[in-house]
């Protein structure tokens, strides 16, 4: 049986494609099949106890199986940079797609697998070509939207008519043999070869980052063609099944009219559903779990309506995607919009490697090779030098009208960058075998045209553009002053445009703008977005977020989180956030320095920002005692709350942190922690030298055991609330004779510290208490937290288990703590719940626990 | 007539030499400016203020303050004009002016400071070489109070924030006790070399007029 099994694949699987779309057909087939075995019972003779069913499965397991191996051939690839570096990855992959196709061949001496038509175009191509239209650099591209239109309807009809023309000449003059080819199927050929193919030119340009407004005219060329490149296929196909005497000019006058109708009406369809999931998102509030899924649907019901009516399905996805990005952004929840950012480029770049890789396979057939040089390479030929006629021709005329004329690199560039991919070989395999007699040879032509231009100009892309140094986009980083200054500029060149009276492409924009602004966003988004959707605040806000991260994770690197909360981190931020900036700013403007610290030090590690330096100086001198002092802080107040909410599991929704006056102070934090950071630099403290890491047992035994005892007694008895705990804990550092330090800590670490980080530690805490401390605690730990500390935990699990894995799957803390730190197996106290918190008193952790 | 043609010639030629303009671009400017003075050799910020599709300019203020401005008429002066007629006029334009195919390696550098000396200058509102965080944040409010709820506060804050880029990216090594100023012109230049403003602040002078249709619009 085994045997059997590993010979089916090969032979029983459908080719892919049918495959995948009788899927569903088959799989029900089975369902019915087996509801017959179980329910006849006639044909078993006893219970089978395993058996084993190949063909129930087979379908979707091929499909997962090809995945997995594309997606396996990807991470083989991608893991030789010296290699990548030099061959773009699309090349590989190809050839890759080569090995595999002759291993099937060697195993079934025909190709099973070849990429077709129904798969590519319903099933791999749509989410390629939704996530370019979801991550269009819009302004770029309605910027660039007269050239690119240019290139991609002049350029196109100028690609398929020259080479068609050309091929069927030399025909006439007898290049290529005995070819039964006449002049309409040569322009047939001529229109499908005449794309620049998205999907190649992507994966090519992508890896040699040139400058935006070269890419984004080649780019936009390479989606927009397509209208085109659809018209010009049916037109000619159905001239060809109409055969050359019944075309006159009423036919060709419909093809024209089709062409308009095909592309406008696609990208209009694309625009109304891009409009629709712009409003659906506005009411998903309450499911938000799924709210990213009706992107991904409504964006492939957008190519599928499209080619349903036989309009343009790319233009249709990808305005699609161009015109709901502002508003679904918008709309969503955070976390949606970086589900959907991430399940975009998953789908799409797991349909790009299939492609290639399929692409190289479908070579393995020896049923489709035909060979006739004198066609494929007159082909080759054509191609290239029409291409670069094209290019120069219309970029000449363009130049005459745009203000920042297309240099003679970037043209140089354009042309070379006209590769053709999947979409052609698409095209190819769809033409029909009764009405052109060389279908093969145009399959196999197509083929070697795609390999030559993704492999072989796809190599030579990246020492070209060295070699003729093209200018490459800038690698920047996002800063706020830039957004600002970019805002201003724009402002700038509407107001002299206005003054000068000139109607001019800043004018239109702007007028777009404000009708945008006013109309669409009001119809779109929700209105509580709607106000705060200013660019340069969404930067701002993302820049905070960003340091915020980098404070968490350079802190958690550096093994101790300092956050304490105490009294004055519950000010109403929002009353006093005013006075704090400019109290905070001459601070701040006379302290540049330390900024300036950190700034090169973010070069070299991610140091988010100077308020870290603090607390590596204060912990200096006693790392162990202010560790233990933050910990039994932290736990005493954080405790409870994780101890209150178990894990719980929902399918609807995460656990996640609704308490809008929390989420607002962290963000007012992360905003002030960066001023208040300069403003804590003014105590003096040297940038950290090195850092040093030290391991939880050392500290253990560092702990010298009388102080400690001393100090667990004084800041236990004093919890009644946190200021009173702040005192006695820096009383606590009397002993050990550097209080100055610890106070600036706390008063300055109000600022800087964020409760949201505080679940961080959590994970070491346990450990850090030694045992002798926990039978101290126990004698002297009665006192209650503090109400207003029990009151203020809206913590809930769910964000600490994110940051603290292990927690996650622990529900208990009992094996978690005992397994990790047998220390604290010295405790034999087993009716009380092990957390080794110092204070909390046992009946009232009992009731957490219950 | 001819002798009135020849005459205004004669003083385009000179406006052309300092502006780079074409004849027929002056000559357009000249009657949208005529159009704006209402027929009067000068032109004060009430007439600039009453352009109707300015009206949504956040900082319609500021850019009609750089028409009136002196440090933008290439003068070494400082101050400001009260009202200005078209030469000045036309020399706040020439800013925005793209270059063409005959412009020099050198020619384009003098362009580019001059636009983003343009740029600074609207922001350092006293002269003092810098921009300072006071200026700054009143730019910064200025620009944003269109946007919806940002407010004062928030405005306050992105200022301040961007100023703390500036300083961290610009002066990489301060003592202790410096003091940041505010933003210099060196590093206004540096801080935009990632926008290419000077390849991109350009609009486009029509040769032909079009001063009939904004007639129509303006008064619509």
């Amino acid at each position: 049986q085994f045997n059997r099994s590993n010979a089916t694949p090969w032979i029983c699987a459908a080719p892919l494609a049918g495959g995948v779309s009788a899927a569903a057909v088959r799989q029900s087939q089975n369902r019915t099949r087996m509801g017959l075995n179980t329910g006849h019972g006639s044909s078993i003779k006893e219970v089978p106890i395993v058996t084993f069913k190949w063909h129930h499965v087979e379908t979707p397991y091929l499909i997962a199986l090809w995945i997995l191996v594309a997606g396996l051939a990807k991470m083989v690839i991608e893991a030789n940079h010296h290699v990548t570096n030099v061959i773009p990855e699309s090349a590989l992959l190809i050839c890759f797609g080569f090995i595999l196709g002759g291993m099937v061949w060697g195993a079934d001496k025909v190709q099973t697998f070849t990429l077709t038509p129904t798969v590519f175009f319903f099933y791999l191509l749509p989410q390629i070509i939704l996530d370019a239209g979801y991550f269009m650099p819009n302004k770029l591209f309605f910027g660039n939207m007269g050239a690119i239109l240019i290139y991609a309807i002049i350029g196109t009809c100028w690609n398929a008519a020259s080479l068609g023309l050309s091929l069927w000449g030399c025909h006439k003059g007898g290049a290529m043999g005995d070819l039964d080819i006449g002049l309409l199927q040569y322009l047939l050929f001529g229109s499908l070869m005449a794309a620049v193919d998205p999907v190649a030119v992507i994966a090519v340009f992508e890896q040699v980052h040139v400058n935006e407004v070269l890419f984004i005219l080649v780019f936009g060329e390479s989606l927009l063609n397509d209208g085109v490149t659809v018209v010009l296929f049916n037109v000619f196909d159905a001239f060809v099944s109409l055969g050359g005497s019944q075309i006159d000019a009423v036919e060709i006058i419909k093809g024209i009219i089709s062409f308009f109708v095909v592309a406008f009406g696609g990208s209009l369809l694309g625009f109304v559903f891009g409009l629709l999931v712009s409003l659906l998102t506005r009411c998903t509030k309450n499911i938000q779990i799924i709210e990213p899924g009706f992107i991904f649907v409504l964006g492939y019901l957008a190519y599928l309506t499209a080619e349903m009516l036989s309009l343009s399905a790319i233009l249709s996805i990808v305005f699609c995607g161009v015109c709901c990005q502002k508003y679904i952004n918008a709309n969503m929840d955070e976390k949606s919009v970086s589900t959907v950012r991430y399940t975009m480029k998953v789908l799409a770049n797991g349909s790009e490697t299939m492609i290639f890789v399929f692409l190289g396979i479908s070579a393995i057939d020896k049923t489709i090779w035909v060979w006739n040089t004198g066609f494929i390479l007159l082909t080759l030929l054509f191609i290239m030098v029409y291409r670069f006629i094209g290019v120069f021709f219309l970029t000449w005329i363009l130049n005459r009208y745009r203000l920042v004329p297309i240099g003679f690199i970037d043209q140089v560039i354009m042309s070379y960058g006209g590769l053709r991919g999947a979409v052609a070989y698409g095209l190819a395999v769809m033409l029909d075998e009764n009405k052109i007699k060389e279908k093969n040879l145009m399959i196999s032509t197509t083929l070697i045209v795609v390999y030559f231009t993704v492999i072989f100009q796809g190599i030579t892309m990246k020492p070209l553009v060295t070699w003729l140094k093209v200018k490459r986009a800038a690698v920047t980083e996002l800063t706020l002053i830039e957004k600002v200054q970019n805002k201003v500029f724009d402002h700038v060149l509407v107001a002299i445009e206005d003054i000068s009276g000139q109607i001019g492409h800043n004018y239109m924009r702007d007028k777009w703008n404000y009708f945008e602004e006013k109309w669409m966003s009001w119809a779109l988004m929700k209105p509580s977005v709607r106000k705060s959707r200013d660019h340069v605040f969404s930067v701002f806000h993302q820049l905070n977020l960003k340091d915020a991260m980098s404070y968490v994770a350079e802190g958690e690197r550096r093994g101790s989180l300092e956050f304490i909360r105490n009294e004055s981190a519950f000010i109403d931020f929002k009353k006093k956030f005013g006075d704090e900036f400019s109290e905070a700013m001459p601070d701040i403007m006379a302290n540049m320095s330390d900024d300036h610290g950190a700034a090169s030090d973010r070069r070299r590690d991610p140091v988010p920002s100077v308020s870290l330096e603090m607390h590596e100086q204060t912990m200096k001198g006693m790392r162990e005692t202010e560790d233990i002092n933050t910990h039994h802080l932290l736990q005493q107040h954080l405790y409870k709350g994780r101890k209150q909410h178990r894990h719980r599991y929902s399918r609807s929704h995460f656990d996640v942190n609704k308490d809008e006056n929390e989420v607002q102070e962290i963000f007012q934090r992360t905003m002030r922690s960066r001023l208040e950071s300069f403003k804590s630099a003014k105590m003096g403290v040297a940038p950290p030298k090195t850092i040093s890491k030290y391991s939880k047992k050392d500290q253990q035994q560092k702990m010298p055991n009388g102080k400690s005892l001393d100090r667990s007694k004084s800041y236990y008895s004093g919890d009644e609330d946190f200021e009173f705990s702040e005192g006695d804990s820096a009383s606590g550092y009397d002993a050990s004779g550097s209080t100055f330090p610890m106070r600036v800590t706390y008063r300055a670490g109000a600022g800087i510290e964020n409760p949201a980080f505080m679940p961080d530690m959590d994970p070491m805490t346990p450990i850090q208490i030694p045992p002798w401390l926990m039978e101290a605690e126990l004698d002297s730990g009665m006192v209650a937290p503090s109400q207003r500390a029990q009151v203020r935990l809206p913590w809930t699990p769910s964000n600490l288990r994110r940051l603290a894995p292990f927690r996650a799957s622990a529900q208990s803390n009992d094996s978690f703590m005992l397994a990790d730190a047998p220390a604290t197996q010295q405790r034999d106290d087993e009716e009380l719940p092990p957390p080794p918190s110092p204070p909390p008193p046992p009946s009232n952790r009992d009731g957490g626990y219950m | 007539m001819g002798a009135s043609q020849t005459r205004s010639e004669h003083k385009y030629q000179d406006l052309m030499d300092k502006t780079g303009f074409s004849v027929e671009q002056i000559k357009n400017l000249h009657k949208r400016f005529e159009q704006l003075s209402g027929n009067e050799e000068t032109i004060s910020r009430e007439n600039l203020e009453n352009i109707p599709a300015l009206a949504n300019n956040p900082i319609r203020r500021q850019i009609i303050g750089a028409f009136f401005d002196k440090r933008n008429q290439h003068q070494n002066e400082v101050g400001s004009f009260e009202e200005i007629g078209f030469e000045q006029f036309l020399m706040v334009m020439s800013h925005f002016r793209p270059p063409t195919l005959k412009t020099t390696e050198e020619e384009r550098e003098t362009m580019r400071k001059e636009k983003l000396r343009f740029l600074f200058n609207m922001h350092d509102t006293d002269n003092d070489g810098t921009i300072t965080l006071e200026e700054y944040r009143k730019a910064v409010e200025e620009l944003l109070s269109k946007s919806g709820a940002i407010g004062q506060e928030g405005a306050k804050a992105i200022a301040d924030a961007a100023m703390l880029e500036v300083a961290s990216t610009n002066v990489p090594h301060m003592a202790p006790d410096d003091f940041y100023e505010g933003i210099t012109f060196e590093h206004f230049e540096q801080i935009l070399k990632g926008l290419e403003m000077e390849s991109r602040m350009h609009i486009r002078f029509l040769d032909v007029d079009t001063t009939t249709m904004r007639c129509g619009r303006s008064t619509s």
